[in-house]
Parts: structure tokens; sequence; C-alpha cells
């Protein structure tokens, strides 16, 4: 914000416009199933779930990219390992045979989705120790480079389907609702979007939230307040891998269907991509951003398989001349606030 | 006299061939306004800097209080009550005045693994945290962004945040650097204001609010300490007079 001339004594309530939005943004979010069934496009709603996913990706991403300045080219690790849970648990569950001749499997998303949050969150507790050591373009590498291991793993792990995948044949079980229903899906995706980012949105702004904020502007300035950064950006970059495992895990059931494709490099890139494009270090931003990529990769795909030769210019021309992506876009459109 | 806050004795510092610090010895004690003077290049920050331990020394003890210091992280000694400010301003550029001020409140307070009270509305941290900015003349600035302040509000408000970090011992680096006539001025006074609440140990070029200021000054030269006293002292001392005030004064 630039509002520095107006010297306020305290914070100022939240702004009705800001809640106006965000209430705004939630009621079209709900009525969208039903807007395009009206409209006869069905079709949309798978779309937007697969948004939904990826913006809780994003997002995550966003938490350590953009508050926290840990430019991670790996997330698509604990995407893809979020997805892989499912995965392996649904086919311990199908196969009657637990994991590792321990762990029973099972279909139910209520254990599906905890499971791979935890599992995510071990494999960015572990990559994130040692990857933090390092900062700057090492850092970048070294994230990319564990990323990569992984991919090769699951490759060569034939158990589960190696380059091929594996098929989930249902989607997980909840509620007993019938989960196969794109709409339903849609809602299932569009709650746990929302706790997500309604979680970050009071992170940001806690006492962790700033210390991580301060932490990607000045490491020194914070060692010198008494803070050693790294436990913080552990825990940060923990929390953001969690979110991707959680993505991931939607994803698998999605699609139902998991392959390496979504531990590859190109995924992590893609996230990458969609917090820019939405803007980075904000809190709609990644949701913004991963719209806009799915939405391109739809339109342009039905004109030309080689979209990314459009996409390229456009992602150019949002971080030349947005000034923060989509989301800084939006925010200089809304009436009331000066241009700069 | 007191058994001294700061102890150091023997502390050394090598960058490949050049001794930067060269056997210092220092006392600073409890109370006192200790002047670090010396010409360029004497190692004056550097001898700072291995205090706060970013940097660490090659050789020598650094008692705080008597406890040995020398091998803690910045933050551990932080946490023992020592606070910095420094030469080349380091602040948190995006955020407003008050936010850099109360997040040193709040690393003062214990940890921050706390993730869903917006830290903003806490009231004990802010106005905590606007009583020092108050006491260092910047309130009028409190929501501005650092990014925004002139060169001297930042010169200020490195000094709000240390004294936000309530040390026992504050190390100043040259706070008067690149102020004007009248903003040195009011660091002098707002430093007068502050001598005998918290031991200081100041490094500064401009003489007139070091011997305004200090109890005693050590003068370094070349990584050595080749003299400590009062500013009297300091002055008569013949061997400082050649090394380092020579010319002007003699």
């Amino acid at each position: 914000m630039s509002d520095n001339t107006i010297e306020r004594a305290a914070p100022a309530p939240l702004a009705i416009g800001t809640l106006l939005a965000t209430l705004l943004l939630a009621a079209a979010l709900i009525a969208l199933p039903f807007a395009v069934q009206a409209l006869g496009q069905p079709a949309l709603v798978p779309l937007a779930s697969r948004v939904l996913i990826y913006a809780i990706a994003a997002a995550s991403l966003n938490l350590a990219l953009g508050f926290g300045g840990m430019v991670s080219f790996g997330h698509a690790a604990f995407f893809g390992v979020g997805g892989y849970v499912v995965g392996i648990l649904y086919q311990s569950y199908a196969g009657d045979e637990p994991f590792l001749g321990l762990i029973p499997g099972t279909d139910q998303l209520l254990i599906t989705l905890p499971a791979a949050i935890l599992v995510a969150g071990l494999l960015a507790l572990v990559i994130g120790a040692l990857s933090l050591r390092t900062s700057g373009v090492q850092f970048i590498m070294i994230t990319l480079a564990f990323a990569q291991m992984l991919f090769f793993l699951f490759v060569s792990l034939k158990v589960y389907g190696g380059d091929d995948g594996m098929t989930i044949r249902r989607r997980n079980a909840l509620f007993g609702l019938n989960t196969r229903d794109d709409a339903t899906f849609y809602f299932i995706c569009l709650a746990v979007a929302a706790l997500v980012f309604l979680l970050f949105w009071r992170i940001v702004r806690s006492r962790f939230g700033l210390v991580l904020a301060g932490i990607r502007q000045n490491e020194r300035r914070m060692a010198a307040i008494g803070i050693a950064p790294y436990r913080y950006k552990l825990a940060a970059f923990v929390i953001s891998g969690m979110g991707a495992g959680l993505a991931g895990a939607l994803m698998a059931n999605y699609m139902r269907f998991v392959s390496p494709d979504m531990l590859h490099w190109t995924k992590s890139g893609e996230l990458m991509i969609m917090v820019i494009l939405g803007g980075v270090g904000t809190l709609l931003g990644p949701l913004l951003g991963a719209a806009a990529l799915m939405t391109l990769e739809t339109v342009l795909t039905s004109w030309t398989e080689h979209w990314q030769l459009v996409l390229g210019p456009v992602l150019l021309l949002v971080v030349l001349f947005t000034q923060g992506g989509l989301n800084g876009l939006l925010a200089r459109l809304r009436p009331g606030r000066s241009a700069r | 006299m007191t058994a001294p806050l700061l102890s150091v004795r023997g502390l050394r510092k090598r960058f490949g061939g050049l001794v930067a610090t060269d056997g210092v010895d220092l006392d600073v004690v409890e109370g006192e306004v200790h002047a670090l003077i010396g010409p360029n290049g004497a190692g004056k920050t550097t001898l700072i800097t291995q205090l706060f331990g970013e940097l660490t020394h090659d050789e020598g003890t650094i008692r705080l209080s008597g406890e040995e210091i020398g091998a803690l992280k910045t933050p551990q000694r932080v946490a023992r009550g020592l606070a910095r400010t420094f030469q080349i301003n380091q602040l948190l550029p995006d955020f407003s005045m008050l936010d850099n001020v109360a997040l040193a409140v709040q690393a003062h307070a214990g940890h921050s693994f706390r993730f869903f009270a917006d830290a903003r509305r806490d009231e004990g941290l802010r106005s905590r945290a606007r009583q020092h900015l108050a006491a260092a003349g910047l309130s009028h600035r409190a929501e501005t962004k650092v990014a925004d302040l002139s060169h001297g509000e930042q010169k200020q408000l490195e000094f709000a945040i240390a004294l936000a970090c309530e040390p026992r011992l504050l190390l100043l680096d040259e706070p008067m650097a690149g102020l004007g006539h009248a903003e040195s001025e009011q660091m002098v006074a707002m430093l007068s204001a502050l001598k005998g609440r918290v031991t200081m140990l100041l490094v500064e070029h401009d003489m007139d609010a070091v011997f305004k200021l200090a109890d005693r000054i050590s003068v370094l030269v070349y990584g050595r300490v080749i003299a400590t006293g009062t500013a009297e002292e300091i002055r008569d001392n013949p061997e400082v007079r050649t090394a380092y005030l020579g010319e002007g004064d003699a």
C-alpha cells in the first residue's frame, strides 16, 4: 500500500471495500457451478476445480517464495508426493495389502488429505533443513536437485507404476458424497481452498508472518534484534510444503491418476509462473495466477499445441508492466485508489 | 572500580595477510559511555562486528558480565543484552517505522511462533513500540514506510530499534555519520539523555560529540588499542597526538 501521506494513530479497521470484494468473490465461487450449468458449459466446472487446486499449490509456494523470499524451484516434489500418498494408500486399500506391510490403505478423503499433508511436511522438513543452509542461486539449484531426485525415484519404482504412473479407480470417499460428481468435487476443493487461504491470511499478519517478512527484507537486521532466521524460514518452508502436498492429494483425486509428471521440474516452474503472474507476495495473487494460466492454457491449446509460444510473451508483459502481477493490476483499477 | 560489563582480551582477527584486529584489550564499565576513536581503517567497525558476533574472531575472549560470549551467534548475544546500530542502515524498507520497532519489541518478548493473532493489532507490542519512537522523536512519522524516510530519520530509527531491544550494552557504529548539523545535535542530545541508563560503546568520527559524551575514550590504531583514558588524558597523550589527533590539534 502506498497511502503514506495519511498518518494514522491506530491501524484502520478492515476496509469495507476489501470485505465487500471478498464476499463478492466467495459468492461468485459458490455460484459458479450453477451459473455454468445454466449457461450450458458444464465442462467449466472441472476446470474451476483445477484452478482451485493449483491456487492452493501456488499460494503455498508463495508463502515461501513471496512472503519468505525463499525461491524454491522444487515444490513439485511436495505436490507430487502428496499425490502419491493418495495413490499408494488407494492401491493398498484396493489390493488389501498394507503399505510396507504396516500401514493399511484407505480411500477416505479425511485420512488421505491429512496423510498427504503430513508426509509432504516431513519431506519439506528434510529438504528445507538442508537447503536453507544455502541461499540465493544455490538454494534454487539445491531445491531443484532434490525434486529431480524424487522424480527419478518414482520413475524407477515399478510397484507404483514407474513412468506410467498409477490409476486411482475411484476418487476418495467423503461422508457418502458422490465425489465423482464434478460439482460435488468442486465444492470440496472450494472448501479446502477457502480454509487454506484463510489460514495464510492469518499467518502473514501474525507475529510469525511479520518475522518472515522481516527476514525476507533484511536478515542481518533480524539477527540484530535477536531473531535467528533459520528456524523461522524452515517453519515457513514446511508449512509451504504441506500446502503443496495437500494440493497434490486433491489433484490425484481430481485426475484419478498419479504419475512422475506431478514431480517433474516443469511442474515447479508452472507453480512459479502462477505466483509471478498473479503477484508475488500477495494473498490472492496465486488464485488469480492459477486462474489466468489455466484459462490461457485451455483457450490457447484449442488453437495450437505450441500454446507456450503465446504464454511466454504474456508472462513477459505482465512482469514488465503490471508492477505486482494481476493482483497489482486489480489493485490499481479499484476505485478510490490513487493511480501511481 | 566495578567489574567491567564488557571485557575483551587479546582479540585478534586476520583477513589473509591483513591483521584487522591485533590483540585488542578493552573494558567497558557498567554505566559509562566509552568512545572508540581512531583513523579510518583502524578496525573500529570490524571490532564492533566481532563483539556483536556477525564476524567470528580468530583468537581472544569476549566476556559480558564475566560470561564468555565469544562462541555465541548474534541472536544469542542479543538475548544476553547486546544491541548495535549500523553505520550503513540495516532496516526493513517495506515496513513502517512502527513495524520496525514493534518487531524488535516482539523479538525481545520471546519466540515468534505465533501464527494466528494479528501482530499489528497487538496493543502490547504497539504501545511499547510507540514509546520507543516517541523517545527518539519520531512519533509523527510512525506509519511512514522506511523506504520513504530521509537518511537522518533512518539513523534515528536505527537508534530506536536498538533501544527497543532493551540492551545492557549498546554498540553504536557512527550514529552521527551523514547527519546534518541540526540532526547531529539532536542525536547528541538523545545520547546524553540516555547516558547513565544504558552502557554505550560509541564509535564516532565527530570529535566534538565524542568529547561531549564520553566518560572514557579508547584509541584504536592499526587494530591495536594504543591508549585508554578520560578526554583530557587522551588529548594530552603524546602517542595519540602523533598517531591520530596529530596535525590539527598539535
